[in-house]
């Protein structure tokens, strides 16, 4: 069995993210980059399925710039077998990211593509589902807990009501949720062994993508701030504050 | 012209809140209509609730036994089927919405907008990016059907008062077998949605213990408050999931949050942005959760909440 992996390199989640003055963006210059925290979870599911042995072969991608090799490797260093890169220069919308991802599919053909539920980057939560959508294929999203049996999988989703489990035929796209497992580090005898895996290298514009970047952005703000409040001194003067309020 | 076709969320018979909170968004846009769509078996009492939304232009049914529960995978092409003529496609950016809308833009061929915070116009919107770090402003194309999940704590539920017509469609589409529903398991609890309820206590990782939680409980019993908690208190098994609050837990804004033994992480803080009165119990002064805090309290929680349930009297 063959799972596919989205694996996409974002500004690390511990960066205050600055907008420019002037609206343009957000400050991305000498920032930390890391994997998407819900894509390293992906990879672990994965990577866990294959020393299960449900899985043998494990292949990460990535849709992004050339600097993105370095990325990549870490996520064959964490264990993947081979590497894919869709190099582009521009930063792709998820409807393209889908469609890009779908040609992988074709060329790859996987039993199971695993992809984070949303990119700590732009939030979307979409790529996974329209993924499923255009591969004409069950979707399993925010996944808690994923067990195979066979040619189906049975996934918890952890959903507002609760957690719900379904049953998906394979091939399936599954979206991962933070609780799923907690991704492995890196060791660095894995870092030296990653640099002799496989990486391939795919121009975007070769794959024939019709471009779903449908969406424009035409100015970034910082958040309005909450302005600060003041300091207690103990229970009673904060009820009698609730009280003034109309809380309590 | 704007045409809005919302999809309904409900569940065990109900309409979900978020449902008139898109009727909110959808107003913003002037819109000519604004029609709700209703997937279930057995839809009737769940599209009377839709048409008692003021502001809803008519009720939409699609009954079929596959629809007895939210397949994303089962629902989008009924929608995609009844969503001909429409300039707008809306879901709540709940787990229900999230699911839903991009399969739905997908199978229509065109981008998603999520979460949408404030309407510019029909096609120009402001939505949050970086657990809430940066809002954008997001151009869609005008020339086609625009598919998009409202966040639903920046828009008020649209009032009662509606009396729409209901009418039932008969849509052709191809409903998969490949995906089956085997349960859900929801937390029984008689406090009120954390979703939409006005007042919200929630505890973190300083609770300690899914015991200690008990505290939280408590005081939240005693204001006929909701119970929240952050990612930590989830991950460490003090409450169940469906509790977090934040960047990939609920979104809320109820006019009451206390956030008790809660550092301030932005990624929890995303999720109370647009609360009314942010109440900070924290024992470190230093915590970022003071910076946000409307009124902020420094000291023990396990003091200081049972004193506070006290008296509340
Ligand atoms: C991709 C990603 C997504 C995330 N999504 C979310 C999300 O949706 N929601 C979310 O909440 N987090 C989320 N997080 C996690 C977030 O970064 C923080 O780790 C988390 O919010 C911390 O939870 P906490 O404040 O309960 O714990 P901590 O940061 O450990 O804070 C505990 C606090 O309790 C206080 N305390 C301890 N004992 C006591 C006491 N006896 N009395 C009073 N105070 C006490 C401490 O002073 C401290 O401030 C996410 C992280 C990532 C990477």
């Amino acid at each position: 069995m063959k799972i596919l992996v989205g694996y996409k390199r974002v500004v690390d989640y511990n960066v205050r993210i600055q907008v420019k003055p002037d609206g343009s963006g957000v400050v991305t210059e000498g920032v930390k980059l890391s994997a998407n925290p819900f894509d390293d979870i992906a990879l672990e599911e994965a990577l866990r399925l294959r020393e299960k042995g449900v899985a043998t072969d494990v292949v990460v991608a990535t849709i992004g710039p050339a600097d993105c090799q370095a990325h990549l490797r870490n996520g064959l260093a964490m264990g993947a077998n081979r590497a894919i890169h869709v190099v582009t220069t521009q930063a792709v919308q998820p409807l393209t990211a889908a469609r890009t991802l779908l040609k992988l599919i074709e060329k790859e053909q996987p039993d199971i593509v695993i992809l984070g539920k949303q990119a700590i980057d732009d939030d979307c939560n979409q790529t996974g589902q329209m993924l499923a959508a255009l591969w004409n294929r069950p979707q399993a999203t925010f996944a808690s807990k994923v067990d195979i049996n066979g040619r189906n999988a049975r996934v918890t989703r952890e959903v507002d009501a609760g957690l719900e489990t379904i049953e998906v035929d394979l091939p399936a796209v599954i979206t991962t949720d933070l609780r799923l497992n907690e991704p492995r580090f890196i060791k660095l005898p894995d870092i030296m062994k990653a640099k002799s895996k496989p990486l391939e290298t795919i121009p975007l514009e070769s794959l024939a993508v019709e471009s779903g970047d449908h969406l424009k952005t035409t100015h970034y703000a910082a958040p309005a701030k909450r302005s600060k409040g003041v300091m207690v001194k103990d229970v009673a003067e904060l009820v009698s504050l609730l009280k003034t309020k109309g809380l309590v | 012209m704007s045409k809005v076709l919302i999809v309904a969320e409900h569940l065990n018979g109900k309409l979900n809140s978020s449902t008139a909170r898109c009727v909110t968004c959808a107003q913003a846009f002037n819109a000519d209509s604004i029609d709700v769509l209703v997937l279930a078996d057995t839809p009737a009492a769940i599209a009377a609730e839709a048409a008692a939304i003021a502001g809803v232009s008519k009720v939409l049914t699609i009954s079929h036994s596959a629809n007895a529960h939210a397949i994303a995978a089962v629902y989008a092409p009924q929608v995609v089927a009844a969503a001909q003529g429409y300039s707008h496609v809306l879901a709540p950016s709940t787990t229900f919405g999230k699911d839903l809308a991009p399969r739905i833009a997908a199978l229509l061929g065109v981008a998603q907008v999520s979460d949408i915070a404030e309407v510019v116009n029909a096609h120009c919107f402001k939505r949050p990016i970086y657990a809430g770090n940066a809002i954008i402003t997001v151009e869609a194309p005008a020339d086609a059907v625009l598919v998009a999940t409202v966040r639903t704590a920046s828009f008020a539920a649209a009032a009662a008062g509606g009396s729409a017509a209901i009418e039932a469609l008969n849509v052709s589409a191809e409903l998969p077998a490949h995906t089956r529903f085997v349960e859900l398991q929801q937390g029984k609890s008689d406090r009120p949605d954390l979703q939409s309820a006005s007042r919200v206590v929630s505890g973190g990782r300083g609770v300690g213990s899914a015991e200690n939680f008990a505290v939280i409980y408590q005081l939240a019993d005693k204001l006929g408050a909701a119970v929240g908690a952050s990612r930590a208190a989830v991950d460490a098994g003090y409450v169940p999931s469906d509790l977090q609050v934040g960047q990939t837990g609920k979104i809320i804004a109820p006019e009451l949050y206390m956030a008790i033994g809660i550092s301030g992480a932005i990624q929890h803080l995303t999720g109370i942005k647009d609360a009314g009165t942010i109440v900070a119990i924290n024992k470190d002064g230093e915590a970022p959760i003071f910076e946000i805090a409307d009124i902020g309290l420094v000291g023990d929680l396990f003091t200081l909440v049972p004193q506070l349930e006290a008296a509340l009297g």
